[in-house]
């Protein structure tokens, strides 16, 4: 599978390092060049340096050939937005966004995009731990 | 008619100065709490410190019976989501402000057919005043339409023909021909085309590159 994968920060490096050794074809794009210092050694897939909120730059690497598309930065809009352009503009079968705030979550999610919220999960899987023990535990 | 403003900058604060002088009901949402203060002497309870792209602000600011919500920020994914959220929310009518002209394209996906782009405007000026611009983008229309004006160069392949004989691409027509002395007429099938003229011409977005073969012909063959 053809991935593309904005923001190269933890989440972002951890995903592109686990997709490129299970055979994908990844490409990881950032604004920052030393973002990319977080991927794995002996990553093979692409580093791709630019603004994913801009057409012309999703164009340059390639993003009409891309079978997934994930958006993995700091900023919930800006991944709306680009998981939007991969979608609406693009045509990218499968859009994947990460979302913080759990009530835009909520709403991005009505309008159609598989979107995730660490926040909301992350604050299950805590609650589980502290009063289910012995089955979160073992996560 | 109660406006909710997106965004306390220059454009969002000029915005909400001549809409309450015009008696609306308005109200900025102004993500900075220094920016709060500094508009709020001017405009007291019209100002709210908060960020417009939380559907939880947008609910405290009343979004649900508000008439227009105007999305005026200086980032483009904030101002689509504001839009959207606002559109979830039930507001009719949402504005939003483009900084990048390539983003008014996803916008226009989304279904927010309203869009102001500064740099657009600009943009469009300067290629007016350029003699060397054949084809002149004058208007976006909602349908996926565009509306262009092209002056007919000396080297035009059709000018001496009649708009009969004019091959233009589907969906494309010559609605208006305004002649060197600036008199404009509505062609017929036999209206003569001439070098000079001043077409108006409707056509898709994506036929406009064809439309510029048919008229104005190869402007590379000069740079030989």
């Amino acid at each position: 599978m053809n991935v593309m994968i904005m923001g190269c920060g933890r989440v972002g490096a951890r995903i592109a390092g686990i997709l490129d050794q299970t055979g994908h074809s990844v490409t990881v794009l950032d604004i920052d060049a030393g973002s990319f210092r977080r991927l794995p050694d002996g990553f093979g897939g692409k580093r791709a340096l630019g603004n994913a909120i801009d057409g012309p730059t999703l164009e340059r690497y390639g993003i009409e050939s891309m079978d997934a598309f994930m958006a993995c930065t700091q900023g919930d809009n800006r991944n709306y937005f680009a998981s939007m352009l991969a979608r609406e503009v693009y045509g990218v079968r499968r859009v994947l966004c990460r979302i913080y705030d759990p009530i835009r979550e909520e709403i991005f999610r009505e309008m159609g995009l598989e979107t995730f919220s660490p926040t909301s999960i992350g604050a299950q899987i805590m609650v589980d731990m502290l009063l289910k023990p012995s089955d979160a535990g073992r996560i | 008619m109660y406006v909710i403003i997106a965004g306390g900058g220059k454009v969002g604060y000029y915005l909400a100065q001549e809409l309450i002088g015009s008696n609306h009901e308005v109200l900025v949402i102004e993500r900075d709490g220094n920016r709060v203060d500094q508009i709020h002497d001017e405009l007291r309870q019209n100002v709210m410190r908060g960020d417009g792209c939380e559907a939880r602000t947008l609910d405290t600011a009343g979004v649900a019976r508000a008439d227009i919500v105007a999305a005026v920020t200086g980032d483009d994914e904030d101002n689509l989501v504001v839009c959207e959220i606002a559109r979830r929310r039930g507001v009719a009518r949402t504005i939003a402000r483009i900084n990048n002209p390539k983003n008014e394209l996803l916008f226009k996906r989304r279904g927010i057919e309203t869009t102001i782009s500064a740099t657009q405007a600009v943009l469009a000026q300067i290629e007016q005043e350029l003699p060397t611009h054949e084809v002149i983008p004058l208007l976006q229309l909602n349908s996926g339409l565009e509306v262009l004006e092209i002056k007919l160069p000396e080297t035009s392949p059709v000018a001496g023909r009649s708009v009969r004989e004019v091959l233009l691409p589907p969906e494309s027509l010559i609605s208006l021909v305004v002649d060197p002395g600036g008199v404009p007429r509505i062609p017929s099938g036999d209206t003569r085309l001439s070098a000079g003229d001043a077409l108006v011409v409707v056509t898709r977005n994506e036929c406009v590159e064809l439309v510029r073969e048919a008229l104005v012909g190869s402007t590379h063959g000069l740079d030989t």
